[in-house]
C-alpha cells in the first residue's frame, strides 16, 4: 500500500503537550514539515526560545541551542558565523522578540544576518500567565492590564513585521496566521520561503506568524480563531512586507 | 488590630506594597515572582493603591526606571527573580551608588543553564556584593514584615541604600500559610511619608546623580559607601524595635534557636531552617545539645555579632542553598568562616550545599548532618569540609 501521509521526520514521536488550541503545536508541525520537504533536516539547528515553546527541543527531532530569554537572534549570529553552510532558525514569542529582545532583532535584521526567524504572535506572554505585551491589543485584559490595555501609559500594540521591514538589512519579511486552512497553507509557503531565502544566502528572513492562546485568552479554540480573524489580523494585517529577491525563482 | 489571613508568599508581599503605597512600581514578569506583580497590577487598576504603574519590557529597564523614579523623589518598587535579577545586574551597582532606596521583594529562583524555576538562593548570592541591603525570610509572615521593615531601613536618612527582602521561589511564594496582617493605617503610619533627599529638579538646590569620578575621588567615594554599610546594622535594630511594638513579633540581625548551650549547630537561611528547627527539637530530646542560626541580615553581613553567637560551639555545618563557583565553598560558609576567624577557640566549620534548583530538603537531611556533627565532635576527624547532600550518584 502506499502510504501518502505520515509524521514529519522532523517530529520525535512525542505527544504535544501544549494546551488544546495552542498555536505552537500547529506551528512546530507547520516548520517540521517545511524542513522535511527541503531536505535540510540533518544540517538545521533550532533556537528554542523562553515562553512556552521552551520545550520545542521536546518536539524538534534536530539539534536545539537554548539561550536567555530575548537573546536568540544574537545566539543564531553566533552559529551561523560559525557554521555557515547550516540552516538556522530561532523560534521566538512576542515577549521574547518584541520586549525583552527587540535590540537583538533589530541589530540582527540591520546587519543581515543570514539567518530565519519565526516570530510567534498571541498577544501575550503565554508561559508566565498571560501578562500584557507590547503586541497585546488596545481594550485586550491581561493579568497585568484587567481593565484592558490602555495606550496612554502602556502603548500601542508593536507591528514588528512592518518595523523590521523598514531596515535595509532585512531580506525577506512577512506575516502569516494559523488561524484557518487557508492560511495555514500561506503560512507553510511563507515558512518555506524564508528557509529558502537562507538557504539561497540572500541574507535575514523573517516570518511573523498570527498563534492563538486559547487559555490566557479565556476563550474556546473555535473563539481564538474567530478572535484572530475578527480582532487580530485588523490590527496586524497578513502579507509580505519585503521581498528583496521577488526576481528570483524563489 | 491584626488579622489573621491564609495567604501565600506572594499574596503577603503583594499585600505589604499594597499597604504601603507607593508612588511608583516598573515591573516585567518572571516566575515565580509574577503573582506578585499581577496582583499589585490590579490593585492599581481597582484604585486600591495611588501607585504609577510602568509595565516594562525587560528588567533591565525595570531597574532602569526604578532609578530615574526615585532620583526624582519617589518612594519605588519593583519585585524580581532569577534570570530578572541577572539581567538587572548593572543597574544593582548604579541604584546602591546613586544611593537610592528601591525596594524589591526577590522571590529566590535558580539560575540557568540548564533551565530551572525552581528555588533556590544563586539569584540573590549572585547580587550580594552590589550594595544592596539584603534581608531574608523564612515564610510568608517574615517575608510581609521584612517588606514593612525594608522601607524604613533603606530610607533612613543615614542609610538610604536600595533593599532586598527575600523568600524561597514556589516554596513560600506559592504555599499558603497562616499569617498576620496589620492594618492598612498601622503600616502607613510605621512606614511615614516617603521623605527624598536631593531629589532632582528642585531649583533651589540643584543636582547631578551618578556623575564620572576618576582617580581622583573613586576610592573616597567607595570609603563612604562602605562607611554607611557599617550604619545598617544598628538601624536594622532600631527598626524592629519599633516593629515589635505594633506587631508583637520580634526581629535580629539573625535569629538563633537552642543555641546558647548548643555544642553543635547547623547555619541556614530562609524556608529549610523551619524543618531543620523541628530535627533540632527532636535532638534536644534525645539529650543531644543542638542549635540554630539563620541570617536575617545578609548583606551587610554581622560579622561580629555572628562570630560572638557562634564562638562557644564545638562544631558547625553552614547549609547552602547556592554555591559559589571558584571560591571552593558556598557563599554563607565563607561569610561564617571570617566571622569566626578572628576567635583563637573556634568550632570546626563544615558546609553542605543542598536544595539546587528545587531539590527538596527533608528533615532526613538535617538529621545527616547533625548525626555527622555528633560524630566530628566525638572523634575529632571531619569527613569532608564540603559536600553535596540530596544528590543523586
Ligand atoms: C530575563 C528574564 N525575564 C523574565 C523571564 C520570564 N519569562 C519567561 S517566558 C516570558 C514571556 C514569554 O512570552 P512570549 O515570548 O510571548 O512567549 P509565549 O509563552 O507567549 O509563547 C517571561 C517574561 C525570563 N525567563 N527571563
Ligand atoms: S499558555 Fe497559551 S501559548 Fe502557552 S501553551 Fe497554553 S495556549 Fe499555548
Ligand atoms: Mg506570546
Amino acid at each position: 500500500m502506499k502510504k501518502i501521509f505520515q509524521r514529519p521526520e522532523s517530529l520525535k514521536q512525542e505527544p504535544f503537550r501544549y494546551c488544546p488550541g495552542c498555536g505552537h503545536s500547529l506551528i512546530h508541525r507547520l516548520i517540521a514539515e517545511c524542513i522535511d520537504e527541503l531536505g535540510i533536516r540533518e544540517r538545521v539547528i533550532g533556537i528554542a526560545p523562553v515562553g512556552c515553546a521552551v520545550f520545542a527541543y521536546d518536539y524538534f527531532n534536530f539539534d536545539i541551542l537554548e539561550v536567555a530569554h530575548g537573546r536568540p537572534p544574537a545566539a543564531a549570529t553566533g552559529l551561523k558565523r560559525t557554521l555557515p553552510d547550516r540552516v538556522i532558525f530561532s523560534y521566538q514569542g512576542d515577549g521574547d522578540l518584541a520586549a525583552i529582545g527587540t535590540a537583538e532583532i533589530i541589530h540582527a535584521a540591520n546587519r543581515g544576518e543570514d539567518i530565519t526567524v519565526f516570530f510567534i504572535n498571541n498577544t501575550t506572554y503565554g508561559m508566565t500567565g498571560g501578562q500584557m505585551a507590547p503586541t497585546t491589543l488596545i481594550g485586550q485584559k491581561t493579568a497585568t492590564s484587567p481593565l484592558g490595555r490602555d495606550p496612554k501609559t502602556a502603548g500601542f500594540p508593536l507591528r514588528m513585521a512592518e518595523l523590521l521591514a523598514t531596515i535595509e538589512g532585512a531580506s525577506y519579511i512577512a506575516r502569516v496566521s494559523v488561524d484557518s486552512y487557508r492560511n495555514l497553507i500561506d503560512a507553510k509557503k511563507a515558512v518555506l520561503k524564508a528557509f529558502r531565502y537562507q538557504m539561497e544566502q540572500k541574507g535575514f528572513s523573517l516570518v511573523e506568524i498570527l498563534s492563538p492562546c486559547p487559555v490566557d485568552w479565556k476563550l474556546s479554540p473555535k473563539e481564538s480563531q474567530i478572535r484572530i480573524q475578527n480582532e487580530i489580523i485588523p490590527i496586524y494585517p497578513l502579507g509580505t512586507f519585503k521581498d528583496a529577491y521577488q526576481e528570483s525563482t524563489l | 488590630m491584626a488579622k489573621i489571613v491564609a495567604v501565600t508568599g506572594n499574596e503577603a508581599v503583594a499585600n505589604a506594597l499594597k499597604q504601603v503605597n507607593p508612588d511608583v512600581c516598573a515591573a516585567y514578569p518572571i516566575t515565580p515572582q509574577t503573582e506578585m506583580m499581577q496582583r499589585f497590577s490590579s490593585f492599581v487598576s481597582d484604585g486600591k493603591v495611588k501607585t504609577e504603574i510602568i509595565l516594562v519590557e525587560s528588567e533591565h529597564s525595570s531597574m532602569s526606571a526604578c532609578v530615574g523614579a526615585c532620583a526624582a523623589g519617589g518612594r519605588v518598587i519593583t519585585a524580581t527573580s532569577s534570570q530578572g535579577l541577572a539581567l538587572m545586574y548593572e543597574i544593582l551597582y548604579i541604584a546602591s551608588g546613586t544611593r537610592l532606596p528601591i525596594v524589591m521583594p526577590v522571590v529566590n529562583r535558580a539560575l540557568s543553564a540548564p533551565l530551572n524555576i525552581h528555588g533556590d538562593h544563586s539569584d540573590s548570592m549572585g547580587a550580594r556584593d552590589t550594595g544592596w541591603i539584603q534581608l531574608w525570610s523564612e515564610n510568608a509572615q517574615e517575608a510581609y514584615d521584612n517588606t514593612i521593615q525594608a522601607f524604613r531601613i533603606a530610607e533612613h536618612m543615614d542609610i538610604r541604600l536600595p533593599i532586598m527582602i527575600n523568600m524561597d521561589g514556589f516554596i513560600i511564594s506559592h504555599s499558603i500559610e497562616r499569617m498576620e496582617y496589620l492594618d492598612d493605617d498601622q503600616v502607613q503610619n510605621f512606614v511615614g511619608e516617603f521623605k527624598s533627599l536631593n531629589p532632582l529638579l528642585d531649583l533651589e538646590h540643584p543636582v547631578s546623580y551618578g556623575p564620572l569620578i576618576l582617580t581622583d575621588y573613586y576610592m573616597e567615594f567607595r570609603k563612604a559607601q562602605d562607611d554607611v554599610e557599617s550604619k545598617v546594622p544598628g538601624v536594622v535594630l532600631d527598626v524592629a524595635k519599633d516593629f515589635e511594638k505594633l506587631s508583637g513579633r520580634t526581629y535580629g540581625l539573625f535569629e538563633t534557636y537552642r543555641l546558647d548551650d548548643a555544642e553543635i549547630a547547623l547555619i541556614i537561611l530562609n524556608s529549610a531552617a523551619g524543618t531543620s528547627k523541628d530535627v533540632v527539637d527532636e535532638f534536644r530530646d534525645k539529650g543531644i545539645k543542638a542549635g540554630l542560626l539563620k541570617p536575617r541580615l545578609y548583606r551587610p553581613f554581622p560579622y561580629k555579632e555572628i562570630g560572638e553567637a557562634l564562638k562557644h560551639l564545638k562544631a558547625v555545618c553552614v547549609l547552602d542553598r547556592a554555591d559559589a563557583f571558584g571560591g571552593s565553598f558556598g557563599p554563607v560558609y565563607m561569610d561564617i568562616a571570617t566571622s569566626l576567624y578572628p576567635y583563637k577557640e573556634r568550632p570546626v566549620l563544615i558546609n553542605k550545599i543542598y536544595g539546587l534548583g528545587g531539590r527538596d530538603y527533608l528533615p532526613d537531611h538535617a538529621k545527616l548532618v547533625l548525626n555527622e556533627l555528633v560524630e566530628l565532635v566525638g572523634n575529632g576527624t571531619v569527613k569532608s569540609y564540603k559536600e553535596y547532600i540530596g544528590v543523586r550518584e
